[in-house]
């Protein structure tokens, strides 16, 4: 154990996972104790579904080292699928535990598929024109699942698409005891909260490490060679299409089972949640957090989640508040007169790597 | 990256100084003296901020003028931002708790206000939204009430107001179909246009993101030899149309919902383009009285733009609360379980005149009950029809 | 057929206007290499100032646009030397995160400074031409003009000037631009210049066809019109102009012809088809990678 903490990758693995477990045990123990503020209780759960979009995301822009501006489009998938697993399991099964599992496994292999789909054409681009392709496969996605309607009851699911517009609730032609699900425009309403905070953290756990594991494994050493350079790992007999293919499916996989947990913490939820903006968001937790860095990723998202709620008192400068932050943190963390500051204060600094996870 | 760990490290210790409750214990601090904590929510900033803010305004005044009356109930408000995104919803829900909120005006937009009820329900807190329209908003929850009419209500009111007046219309609808408003509103009217045997020659929807030209679906109904639009959306949308008709020289009777309200005072709008149009709205900054005439003035004064339905529903709400926390007899110090139960019993009993109706009333399902009112526009005004 | 025509002429009207986005949008990226999220929200001031120059004012709308091309062209310098030029050396997705920053900095700006509420624009080109049932807005036949002489005038100063030969240099290789006596961040902030110029007319034709304008304004038009500049190639200014037409009138035939539910859908749905068919673009140069 000794011998295997002393690699450095493998001693940051460990702290991030402690990192994380210890301020899960902390908060949980708040919150039993009801010490935490309303607001913050509020936040637990949809900051768990945040850091682990930042993990996926990641995944893709920072091992995979493509530029993804649909990944809210996975969650979306996650989230509908999710609810409608769900609720149309509410008679069956009654535990909301069982259900919640199933929620975010549905909502996983749903975004997978999609995941999958998505890939297959997208993978073949690169760069600017592969970010605009996943951007157009995230608003297709919305308008989507915008004219989805389905409903439940005892003669099974009933799924219906408002491509004209003209259908509403009453088309699905349901007994009297059906419950309809998602609404079309509306979408999801009437929704159980079946989401907790420890379902959260071990939904974190898992992604991390699924995330760790594949990184340091031979799979992970041959994604972030097509990263540095696709040539030369082509080269060397790598299967290029096949792990990019892998990394993406398996971070729309981890974007929909975080999608399924937060659309069952609210009562209700709607397509047009998951727009481009909600893409751009994670995308710049990510970033922020440094690329291919996981625990990085874990702090910008919670402190990016949590910085428009905490500048609430700025009123109406809120967003410009953030909107300034966020361009002054960029600055100092990636301006050459701006690093070189501090390294004059701490004056020995080791080159990081790329992936110190 | 030693600098990044220091750097993550303070602001992540920044953060949670914030997260915890002042020095434990949580629910905020009671509210001081007699003065009542009120909360609203809506989008501040972002695509919808102009809703927000009206109802935020409107409330604001309502509440100065309850304190200026200097009785016995006293009203301190606050508003936190929304975006227009139900989960942000949540979250200014729960800060306003750890405020002391003890009754909620709010939220603003029907999504917004289907989550944050079901949060309510629970906690009984008492909830009043001036303007979310949607009817799940109050299905199957006693404590949540509107003052806006339900989605539902108006499609078909319109519909009923123009197979009685206009009934041999050739009716063409352009609507929304990302919002639950528009979508609501025109499946109601659907259905009873289909009852009352009226006609719709052709239908045209647009999103968010195509609301930027309606050259096609006016040329379709044109097309279709439509004599009347019919437009259950807001007056942002219907101006464009409005614009693009003309430039098109097509020039159909047009036909609002209360989402039109707020169309004459777009700054810079050529109102002679609204000429004629017909709407049913609760509100109207013309009106003669004095309660909308004080109200108008004051709101230009403070934040120089003419109030729309928005903060003429918010300025509504307050007073409802207002009125029902008089007659109830309830303190600034009551817990606001306690304030929720004596207003929902206050509620469901009490008939209330305000700017946006007279003789409204409550079911015990939370939807109001008040008679639209159907108005034409002319010469750059509403007159009756 | 009529019906056809009209859906067409309001399909270029739209695309035009798309096109006239796109060609910003192209340009900074084909120079400066990055995209510049900001760009939506730079026609957004353009539009507020040329409507308070209108509206406040009563300048002539000719007047209007000038006012505004100066006030976004220092704008556009600003934000450079501000936000972009410190981030020279850095990553792609770094400038890309700033320039979203930036973004939200001036959409919450226009928000304090005009307030939320919707403005109604007065287009600075009402009426229109009417040819036996097919009607053409005026306003349309100005923005295809605008776009065409700007695509030229563009390609001319690009290819021929000084300083567009310098931009190009700056395109293709910074370093060695710098050691041929190029000033490149000098070169940069003209670039900027010259695309918020383009922001400003953008604006002011946009406003003029869409006529309502808020905070907001900008981003929509600004994401379709970088799938425009990416669909007719990026970097291509004739491709910008094409992408843009061709977006315009895929959307208004899907909205007519198919379900108007999904117009975007179907507009990116065919996107992703040329993409997969021409990974460069229409007229995009595809650069094979070599070792």
């Amino acid at each position: 154990m000794k011998n295997l903490l002393k690699k450095k990758t493998t001693r940051t693995d460990f702290l991030t996972y402690l990192g994380v477990i210890v301020v899960f045990v902390i908060m949980f123990a708040l919150q039993q104790g009801d010490m935490l503020k309303n607001s913050t209780q509020g936040m637990l759960v949809p900051v768990c579904c945040f850091v682990v979009m930042a993990v996926s995301l990641n995944l893709t822009v920072g091992i995979l080292g493509e530029l993804s501006l649909g990944h809210a489009g996975f969650m979306s998938v996650g989230a509908f699928s999710g609810i409608i697993a769900a609720m149309s399991l509410e008679q069956t099964i009654p535990s909301d535990l069982a259900r919640l599992i199933i929620a975010i496994v549905v909502g996983a292999i749903c975004a997978a598929i999609a995941g999958f789909i998505v890939g297959v054409p997208v993978l073949r681009l690169q760069g600017d024109y592969l970010a605009i392709v996943t951007l157009a496969f995230g608003e297709i996605i919305k308008e989507l699942i915008n004219c989805l309607i389905v409903g439940y009851d005892e003669n099974g699911l009933h799924v219906m698409f408002n491509l004209s517009g003209k259908l509403s609730v009453e088309n699905l032609n349901m007994t009297e005891n059906g419950v309809a699900i998602i609404k079309g425009a509306q979408g999801a309403v009437g929704v159980d909260k079946l989401a907790t905070f420890p379902m959260g953290f071990v939904l974190v756990m898992l992604c991390l490490v699924i995330v760790l594991n594949l990184v340091r494994s031979r799979t992970g050493r041959a994604i972030l060679s097509i990263r540095d350079n696709r040539i030369a790992a082509e080269s060397v007999g790598i299967n290029v299409t096949k792990y990019r293919l892998m990394a993406f499916v398996i971070s729309a996989a981890m974007a929909g089972s975080a999608g399924a947990l937060f659309g069952l913490n609210y009562s209700t939820l709607s397509s047009t949640r998951f727009d481009f903006n909600t893409s751009i968001l994670v995308l710049v937790y990510v970033v922020l957090g440094g690329l291919g860095n996981i625990w990085g990723s874990i702090i910008a998202a919670v402190v990016l989640y949590v910085l428009p709620e905490a500048l609430r008192e700025f009123n109406d400068y809120r967003m410009l508040a953030y909107a300034v932050v966020l361009i002054l943190v960029m600055l100092a963390t990636n301006n050459e007169r701006f690093k070189a500051a501090p390294s004059r204060v701490i004056p020995k600094r080791r080159k990081g790597a790329a992936v110190n996870g | 990256m030693k600098k990044k760990s220091v750097l993550a490290a303070a602001m992540a210790g920044a953060m949670c100084m914030g997260l915890l409750a002042g020095c434990g214990g949580k629910g905020g601090d009671t509210a001081d003296g007699n003065t009542f904590k009120i909360g609203t929510i809506g989008p501040l900033t972002g695509d919808n901020a102009i809703y927000g803010n009206a109802v935020a305004n409107g409330a604001q005044i309502a509440v100065d003028e309850i304190n200026a009356l200097g009785g016995d109930i006293q009203l301190s408000l606050k508003a936190e931002d929304d975006v227009a995104a139900a989960d942000t919803a949540v979250n200014a829900y729960n800060t306003l708790k750890d405020w002391g909120m003890q009754v909620l005006v709010g939220p603003t937009t029907s999504g917004s206000s289907i989550a944050v009820a079901s949060e309510a329900n629970a906690d009984r807190m008492f909830m009043l939204t001036p303007s979310g329209s949607s009817a799940d908003i109050t299905e199957g929850k006693d404590n949540v009430f509107q003052v806006c009419f339900t989605d539902p209500n108006q499609g078909t009111a319109a519909a009923d107001y123009i197979s009685t007046n206009m009934p041999d219309s050739k009716i063409a609808i352009i609507y929304q179909n990302d919002i639950d408003y528009s979508q609501g509103i025109r499946n109601t009217f659907a259905a009873e246009a289909e009852e009352k045997g009226l006609e719709i020659v052709s239908e045209g929807t647009f999103t968010a993101d195509t609301a930027t030209d309606f050259s096609v679906q006016l040329t379709a109904a044109q097309a279709a030899g439509a004599d009347l639009l019919f437009l259950p959306i807001y007056y942002q949308e219907a101006s464009v149309i409005l614009n693009q008709a003309k430039t098109m020289g097509f020039a159909p009777t047009v036909f609002g919902v209360d989402g039109m309200d707020g169309i004459l005072t777009l700054p810079g709008f050529d109102t002679s383009l609204a000429e004629g149009v017909m709407l049913l709205t609760p509100f109207s900054a013309d009106a003669e009285d004095e309660k909308t005439q004080n109200f108008v003035s004051e709101y230009q004064d403070r934040f120089g733009e003419i109030p729309n339905q928005f903060a003429a529903d918010a300025y509504d709400a307050v007073y409802i609360v207002y009125e029902g926390l008089k007659a109830a007899g309830c303190t600034a110090d009551m817990s606001y379980e306690d304030i929720c139960e004596a207003l929902v019993g206050q509620i469901t009993t009490m008939s209330f005149d305000g700017l946006t109706g007279a003789d409204m009333t409550w079911e015990a399902t939370g939807e109001v009950s008040k008679a639209p009112m159907a108005v034409v526009i002319k010469d750059g005004a509403y007159v009756l029809p | 057929m009529t019906e056809f025509l009209n859906y067409l002429i309001s399909g270029i009207s739209l695309g035009s206007v798309y096109a006239i986005i796109a060609l910003g949008y192209t340009m900074v990226y084909g120079i400066a290499k990055m995209l510049n999220f900001a760009h939506g929200d730079v026609i957004m001031v353009g539009g507020y100032v040329s409507f308070c120059a209108v509206f406040y004012l009563d300048l002539p709308g000719w007047l209007a646009t000038i006012l505004a091309i100066i006030v976004c062209t220092v704008l556009g310098v600003v934000i450079e030397g501000l936000a972009y030029k410190p981030l020279r050396q850095a990553g792609t997705l770094a400038v890309l995160i700033t320039a979203i920053g930036v973004s939200y900095f001036l959409q919450n700006a226009a928000q304090l400074i005009w307030g939320t509420s919707t403005k109604s624009y007065a287009s600075v080109m009402p009426g229109n031409l009417s040819l036996g049932g097919v009607t053409i807005p005026y306003i349309s036949i100005l923005t295809i003009a605008a776009c065409l002489i700007i695509m030229v005038v563009l390609t001319q100063f690009i290819n021929r000037s000084k300083l567009g030969k310098a931009m190009r240099a700056c395109s293709e290789d910074k370093g060695a631009a710098q050691l041929m006596g190029i000033h490149v961040n000098r070169t940069i902030s003209m670039t900027f210049a010259i695309g918020s110029a383009l922001a400003a007319i953008a604006g002011v034709l946009l406003c003029s066809s869409y006529t309502t304008l808020n905070p907001t304004t900008g981003s929509m038009p600004g994401i379709k019109a970088f799938t425009a500049a990416v669909f007719g190639g990026i970097g291509s200014i004739p491709g910008a102009f094409l992408g843009g037409i061709l977006l315009g009138v895929i959307e208004s035939m899907a909205k007519a012809y198919l379900s108007s539910a999904l117009a975007n859908s179907i507009v990116f749905a065919v996107l992703i088809i040329v993409l997969l068919v021409r990974p460069a673009g229409l007229l995009g140069k595809y650069v094979p990678e070599k070792v």
